[in-house]
């Protein structure tokens, strides 16, 4: 089974299990990573799944829409590789992302 | 090709309202689709079923009302809201530029000002050790913060309740509950005409906000005012009655308030979770653009289907004991907001409203516990409550 490697906000590494068709927030939170609180369910509106997002996979990810752009500028822990988590559908070429929990704003 | 099953149920009688927890289980159980044979409108009650025709915006439309009125057959009760029964290209312009007002930069500067009216609050009302966390809390708390925000006039602010409470009347049929509220509301609908316009309202607030993005070209002045006015229909007996299930879920569920008083990071979650057990806005429609299967059954186009985001907040095809109040619960996923392009404009209004609430009571009261009945009040749309005496013991 695909995989995405999570790092916590205390730098914890552990691997989940991932299902292509879901997005990258529906995998972590449904696989126990609580750090990701996705408040909203992921419609794009809280900000609460943001990830920092391993630059190798960068290229494979979808073009940011304007509302995450304006989500993410809202955060004090923005980063060239900031992402919300619910606006990356997992597929199989994301095998293997690392991702890190941005820190709670 | 299967019929959808046939119901005998109508959602918007008093005894359905009164306990609508009650009737759940009859609409999941039937069917992912089943028809309601007194409301004659399809209706949808499981988690995976509401969430997906929330998320299918195009088939599950909002332009023809999200109430029983077919807008393309019935003159609206108000002219309809260019957000909420309003589809794309429209929503898309219109929710834009709230969300340019309402904006995480936005909460970020009204925060300290709404922290220190919970805290000034919540004082008081530990003082008091007994208090209606309704009257008291729930109707106080956003009539201290969220008028001021909008920068609406003072006087009459009261209007704003009677106003919201009508409206969401208005999502049901023409009832004995929706005429007492509509005749109960006639100043107040007067008073919200007046306060939407750009002279009542105060500079520097979320109201003339709207106005300054007309003034860009964003918007049409008469548009400006209209979307004022969806500030003040849902911004308010939402929270109010939101703020009461949160006091309720931690008066029915004491450990959890012990949970949350040992690791008070819980805040957020436990108020999302607060948001799944008991949600305030029960149901909203949606209109069919074009026949639609789902699982074998054809609903028509030009269906009206209501959608039961509370039941659906509580399937247990979807949540473990649904109708535990737990504070460690992964409740992200309930649709209590609703889900998709309409999910609600204000919802990080509203969760940091309660989370002000309960970081402000959180310090100081040590348990929680209902010193009398809550009392309901019956609305078509909203899971309201009038009364909820409770008392506090101080930490």
């Amino acid at each position: 089974m695909p995989e995405i490697v999570v790092t916590t906000r205390e730098g914890i590494q552990r691997i989940v299990d991932a299902r292509p068709g879901l997005s990258v927030m529906e995998i972590l939170r449904d696989g126990g990573v609580e750090q990701i609180l996705a408040l909203c369910g992921g419609c794009c509106s809280c900000a609460t799944c943001h990830v920092h997002v391993d630059p190798a996979f960068a290229a494979l990810l979808p073009p940011m829409g304007a509302d995450e752009d304006d989500l993410l500028d809202s955060s004090d822990h923005r980063t060239a590789r900031s992402r919300l988590s619910c606006q990356i559908p997992f597929d199989d070429r994301l095998d293997g992302m690392a991702v890190a929990i941005a820190p709670e704003d | 090709m299967i019929e959808a099953p046939r119901l005998d149920i109508d959602p918007f009688d008093e005894a359905f309202l009164a306990d609508p927890y009650a009737h759940h289980p009859a609409l999941r159980d039937a069917g992912p689709v089943v028809w309601l044979e007194p409301i004659r409108a399809y209706g949808m009650a499981r988690h995976a079923d509401v969430q997906a025709a929330l998320r299918d915006h195009e088939t599950f439309c909002s332009g023809r009302g999200v109430g029983l009125a077919d807008f393309s057959k019935e003159t609206p009760w108000r002219p309809p809201s260019l957000l909420l029964e309003a589809d794309p290209p429209l929503h898309d312009r219109t929710r834009k530029l709230m969300n340019g007002i309402v904006s995480p930069q936005a909460l970020k500067a009204i925060r300290p000002v709404w922290a220190e009216r919970a805290e000034a609050l919540a004082d008081r009302l530990v003082a008091q050790r007994h208090f209606d966390a309704v009257t008291e809390l729930g109707e106080a708390y956003p009539m201290l913060v969220f008028p001021d925000t909008i920068g609406v006039p003072e006087q009459g602010r009261e209007q704003l309740l009677l106003y919201a409470a009508a409206t969401f009347n208005a999502f049901g049929p023409r009832n004995a509950i929706f005429e007492t509220g509509n005749e109960a509301a006639k100043d107040a609908i007067g008073w919200v005409a007046a306060a939407c316009r750009r002279e009542h309202l105060a500079p520097g607030g979320w109201g003339m906000a709207v106005y300054e993005a007309a003034d860009r070209g964003d918007c049409t002045p008469e548009e400006a005012e209209r979307l004022v006015r969806s500030f003040l229909s849902a911004g308010v007996d939402t929270t109010v009655n939101g703020i009461g299930h949160l006091i309720l879920a931690f008066a029915s569920f004491p450990e959890e308030w012990d949970k949350l008083r040992e690791r008070p990071s819980l805040t957020k979650k436990a108020l999302d979770e607060s948001l799944r057990w008991d949600s305030t806005v029960q149901t909203f429609f949606r209109t069919t653009t074009r026949d639609v299967e789902i699982e074998g059954v054809t609903i028509p186009e030009g269906s009206k289907v209501v959608l039961f985001l509370a039941a659906a907040n509580r399937d247990p095809r979807k949540w473990e004991e649904p109708e535990r109040f737990d504070v460690d619960r992964v409740a992200s996923g309930h649709v209590g907001f609703g889900f998709g392009i309409h999910q609600c404009l204000g919802q990080m209004v509203a969760r940091l409203e309660g989370e002000l609430v309960l970081d402000a009571l959180v310090k100081r009261v040590r348990s929680i516990r209902l010193a009398g009945p809550p009392k309901r009040r019956l609305n078509n749309t909203l899971h309201a409550i009038a009364s909820l005496p409770v008392e506090v013991g101080p930490v």
